[in-house]
């Protein structure tokens, strides 16, 4: 279940705002300017249902997003949604998985504590006896140059 | 009847009787005639996976996709507690401190070990560094690796972790470390095809319990193994998303 971000787990100033998710879902999101930078030879991996619905985390999803396994287990994948990625790079992911194509993406991820993470994303459906039956995700390092070219290209895309 | 083993040629050399010492232990507690095959390279074995002539292997992650999903394998086990890493390490008179730091062009020393590499060029993304603007350097083995780096023939290597740390310490000495993978869930995996399935249950079970006799003990000392792990349907389909959603 997705609940309203709390005051109480943000850490330095926020500011706030509503977003419309997936499935019809909207959250109140409380976020900062303070970004952790990804850790060098780490993968975060995480595996969905067909709604976008977590089944899996790996102890690295857990360390960069703040939020406990029990926290992110049944929970929308939007738990991550940050209000500065545009809604068309999200269509885009949808659009190319349910095709049964890989998806890749930079992404900026929201932290359970207001702040921020960049990452390289890979997205492809799981495929058992010709149905898809989830979705796996893995992110990455990316590289600075990708960022920041990211940082200019996302608000042209609202 | 006989079946046929055989391992995942990025195996330690110095591993190499252990595997010899693992088959004959194996066969005695199962009663199975099993053949040990050493295939040269991944090419070699995988055309004798294609071939169906493989009924038992320690393979590379990067093979348990077309094993499980083309061919009937199931897992068996792992060595307990291990996993898949890689290291990029440079000459230690290299004073590049981040792999951000490194440049177009770059060359890089590399095994043909298929998931170190791939671990390897994924650390290397950072520096915005792929396959098209980097210099490959064939290795055959991660001790060659090394030798590029100290005679400054490459200015990065991609190095197995277990391998990495098994060089010599006058090696190691003068290389640096820029960075290690810290994935945890990529590892090699004994697992079983159609011929074996019906004895699936009782391989597993001897191996589980092959750490509690001396001569276990003492078979896999040979292998670098302290014990084997169940790897069950679960996770193993777990590890082939993750590889699939890395290389597709």
């Amino acid at each position: 279940m997705l609940h309203d971000m709390n005051p109480e787990d943000i850490v330095g100033d926020f500011q706030e705002v509503t977003l419309d998710l997936y499935g019809g879902f909207k959250r109140r999101i409380l976020y900062t300017e303070i970004e952790t930078s990804y850790p060098d030879g780490k993968l975060i991996v995480s595996t969905t249902d067909k709604e976008g619905v977590i089944t899996h985390v790996n102890q690295s999803f857990i360390e960069m997003s703040g939020f406990t396994e029990d926290e992110l287990i049944d929970t929308p994948h939007s738990i991550l949604r940050h209000p500065d990625m545009p809604p068309a790079a999200f269509k885009d992911l949808w659009d190319t998985v349910n095709t049964g194509v890989k998806w890749q993406g930079f992404v900026k991820n929201l932290r359970k504590d207001g702040g921020y993470y960049w990452v390289k994303a890979t997205v492809i459906p799981n495929v058992r006896d010709g149905e898809v039956v989830g979705y796996t995700s893995v992110r990455r390092k990316p590289s600075r140059t990708k960022v920041e070219e990211c940082i200019k290209l996302y608000p042209t895309l609202f | 009847m006989s079946y046929q083993f055989t391992v995942s040629p990025d195996f330690t050399p110095s591993h190499l009787s252990g595997w010899y010492i693992f088959n004959t232990w194996l066969q005695n507690q199962t009663d199975n005639a099993i053949h040990l095959e050493m295939y040269n390279d991944f090419h070699e074995q995988r055309d004798a996976i294609e071939a169906d002539n493989v009924d038992l292997i320690y393979a590379n992650p990067f093979d348990a996709a077309q094993l499980v999903r083309e061919k009937g394998f199931k897992p068996l086990v792992k060595s307990a507690g291990e996993s898949d890493e890689a290291i990029i390490a440079v000459n230690a008179d290299n004073h590049v401190e981040d792999v951000a730091h490194l440049e177009s062009g770059l060359r890089v020393a590399v095994t043909d070990d298929p998931d170190v590499r791939m671990m390897g060029m994924i650390m290397l993304e950072p520096g915005d560094l792929d396959e098209t603007n980097i210099e490959e350097i064939p290795s055959d083995t991660y001790v060659i690796v090394a030798k590029h780096l100290l005679k400054n023939e490459a200015d990065a290597g991609i190095f197995l972790a277990e391998s990495y740390d098994e060089l010599s310490k006058m090696i190691r000495s003068q290389l640096r470390i820029l960075v290690r993978s810290q994935i945890s869930v990529i590892h090699h995996s004994l697992m079983i095809g159609p011929k074996l399935l019906d004895q699936r249950e009782k391989i597993h079970d001897i191996l589980i319990n092959m750490n509690n006799d001396a001569k276990g003990r003492g078979v896999l000392e040979s292998l670098g193994f302290e014990q084997w792990q169940t790897v069950d349907d679960d996770e193993m389909e777990f590890m082939i998303d993750l590889m699939d959603t890395l290389t597709m």
